[in-house]
């Protein structure tokens, strides 16, 4: 109730723009930490590790863009990393390294997956939905795994990152680590024009009311599936980044867990608002990455031996951690920021 | 007599053994207000749900500006200029009211597969959506979000966003349901203006203002039209004050 008030008291614009602190702040950051691995003495790792961030940035907002604006619970979202990462891996396989083949390649691939498996899908509500979604997920998993020419259960290692025009650029880890953060500012951009448009209003609504917008017109199922097909297309385009970001492709890119971790990302960041998105991937990976240094330090009062025991066994507080969070933290770590004083 | 705008052809419809529309045939003339009154439950809501192309009918046809709709879909019949509105308030909640008019043209002014573009700020949307909350008398709230407004103003709402489809046909259902006396008013009024530029099917329960507003007036009892005449003759038709005796006071 204290929401709806605190929106009925200031004017619709200004709401929009005190907010728009955080995205810059969090593209800077990423702008900036190149510049901060140099001195790290890490590079390698740090790179690394924000180039994954920066992935599954891009893959946990296409999932918001249905998800938070649409209030469609896709459940076998990490299909699309496979389709973009098995995209650049059987293209180089075959020979065709170029980027620039591959990309467009693995977009008409997940947008012809999206279309199809979307059709169906939206055919359904609720629960069947995400019940229906894991299913294509699965499917897909399992199609994998049985491609015993590309590696089948144990996938396959690319040669070399992918080219671009030729040139083999994206070699340098800074190189591919500016072209990842490219990528994650256009799909930005692109989902923020998106959201706000008339076709953005219209998914937005029919998430609100879908009783309503049939009401006026407009057929619900249509911008749906568009939006389907857009959010998939972005996953896939992840898909191929952490294909060249691992250097490696496997059917483990597309595991339902995978899936799990997307919505997860999703919630931890605050559903329905794009750079949130960005967070939550963020906030999953690095707790994932350093919680059991955490633990390990945050445990200094308990046994050499239990503190080891503890940073050994982190998933155990990892998982009841982030139930926590988002059961406690209602809109996400964006719902934190958005009122940091009254909680 | 003009070819009627909408016209029904032995509409049922029946939830298990129960028929709650019973074999409806109605004919709307074109500029015509016509209200459809009738004790609780008797099927009126159904009959609007089945107009709209809501709720599938079991048998029977609509007709509207003389083409068969039955088997469009409700979105359809929209474009074909036949509007409703809801008994239970349906708006979009996060929404100001402007945007839930706005939503309604943008429904019929050129596609909405429009990706760029901020649509909150297209003035050839907003314009004429301002009219709408105008007309329904709700311009001086047209920022606030729909969920915030008074119960009474969600009607007018309501009422607002139906206009907004520019519909030939409006099928209001208990526009004034839960009002207080002053918004009640407002939107009788508002229905009085629109009155003879657009048909209207009202249902409702407030005699005095379906009286004084109703061209002719169709009465419904347990699914059935028992008659259908001017507001006078009605109001004079012993079987219609037999069917409402015990139920309310006809004016
Ligand atoms: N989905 C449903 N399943 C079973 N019965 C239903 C359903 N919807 C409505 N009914 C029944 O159909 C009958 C007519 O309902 P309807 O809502 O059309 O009446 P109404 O004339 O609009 O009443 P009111 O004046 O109270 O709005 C009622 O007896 C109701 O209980
Ligand atoms: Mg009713």
């Amino acid at each position: 109730m204290t929401e709806l008030a605190d929106t009925a008291s200031a004017p619709a614009p200004s709401l929009s723009t005190r907010f728009e602190v955080v995205p810059i702040v969090l593209f800077a950051a990423f702008a900036a930490a190149p510049l901060f691995a140099t001195y790290s003495g890490a590079e390698g790792y740090v790179l690394s590790l924000l180039t994954r961030v920066m992935i599954f940035g891009i893959a946990a907002m296409a999932l918001d863009l249905i998800l938070g604006y649409g209030a469609l619970v896709s459940f076998g979202h990490a299909a699309f990393l496979g389709i973009g990462g098995y995209a650049v891996g059987i293209l180089a396989t075959h020979g065709i390294e170029d980027a620039l083949i591959q990309i467009p390649v693995a977009l008409v691939a997940s947008a012809l997956f999206a279309l199809v498996t979307g059709a169906i899908s939206l055919r359904t509500k609720g629960v069947y939905f995400i019940m229906i979604t894991l299913a294509f997920g699965q499917m897909l998993y399992f199609l994998a795994t049985s491609l015993a020419a590309y590696g089948g259960d144990d996938g396959m290692t690319l040669s070399s990152r992918s080219l671009v025009a030729g040139s083999r650029i994206l070699k340098s880890d800074f190189a591919f680590y500016w072209m990842c953060l490219i990528c994650l500012l256009g799909a930005y951009a692109f989902s923020r024009s998106v959201v706000a448009s008339r076709f953005g209003r219209v998914l937005r609504g029919t998430r609100e009311n879908a009783i309503r917008m049939e009401a006026i017109g407009f057929q619900p199922f249509r911008f749906q599936l568009a939006a389907y097909v857009i959010s998939g297309m972005m996953a896939g385009l992840a898909g191929c980044l952490l294909a060249n970001q691992a250097e490696f492709v496997s059917p483990a890119f597309m595991t339902w867990q995978r899936s799990g971790e997307l919505i997860f990302m999703v919630v931890l960041g605050g559903l329905g608002s794009l750079h949130g998105a960005i967070i939550g991937a963020a906030a999953f990976l690095l707790l994932e990455e350093f919680l059991p240094e955490i633990l390990h330090g945050v445990s200094f009062f308990l046994a050499e031996e239990t503190r080891a025991h503890l940073a050994e066994n982190w998933k155990m507080v990892f998982g009841p951690l982030l139930i926590l969070i988002v059961l406690f933290v209602r809109g996400g770590i964006m719902g934190l920021l958005r009122r940091p004083r009254h909680g | 007599m003009a070819e009627p705008l909408l016209e029904l052809r032995n509409l049922r419809k029946a939830y298990g053994a129960l028929v709650v529309t019973d074999d409806v045939s109605l004919a709307v003339q074109p500029g015509e207000l016509h209200a459809i009154i009738g004790p609780n439950g008797a099927g009126k809501t159904t009959l609007i749900h089945q107009i709209s192309g809501t709720l599938r009918s079991d048998s029977g046809s609509v007709l509207f500006a003389g083409q068969d709709v039955t088997s469009l879909s409700m979105p359809q019949r929209v474009g074909r200029g036949l509007a409703r509105s809801f008994q239970i308030t349906s708006i979009l909640p996060g929404f100001s009211a402007l945007e839930n008019v706005a939503l309604a043209v943008q429904a019929r002014s050129g596609s909405s597969f429009r990706f760029f573009g901020n649509a909150s700020q297209e003035k050839a949307l907003n314009q004429p959506a301002m009219d709408c909350l105008q007309q329904a008398g709700l311009g001086a709230r047209a920022h606030i979000p729909s969920g915030l407004l008074s119960h009474g103003e969600k009607r007018q709402l309501e009422l607002a966003i139906g206009l907004a489809t520019e519909p030939k046909l409006l099928l209001l259902d208990e526009p004034l349901a839960g009002t207080g006396h002053d918004e009640s008013q407002r939107v009788v009024e508002t229905l009085r203006r629109l009155k003879g530029r657009l048909t209207i099917v009202l249902i409702e329960h407030d005699m005095e203002a379906v009286f004084s507003l109703a061209d002719r007036v169709s009465v419904l009892v347990y699914g059935r039209v028992i008659a259908t005449d001017t507001p006078g003759r009605i109001r004079a038709n012993p079987e219609v004050r037999a069917a409402y005796l015990g139920e309310e006071e006809m004016v």
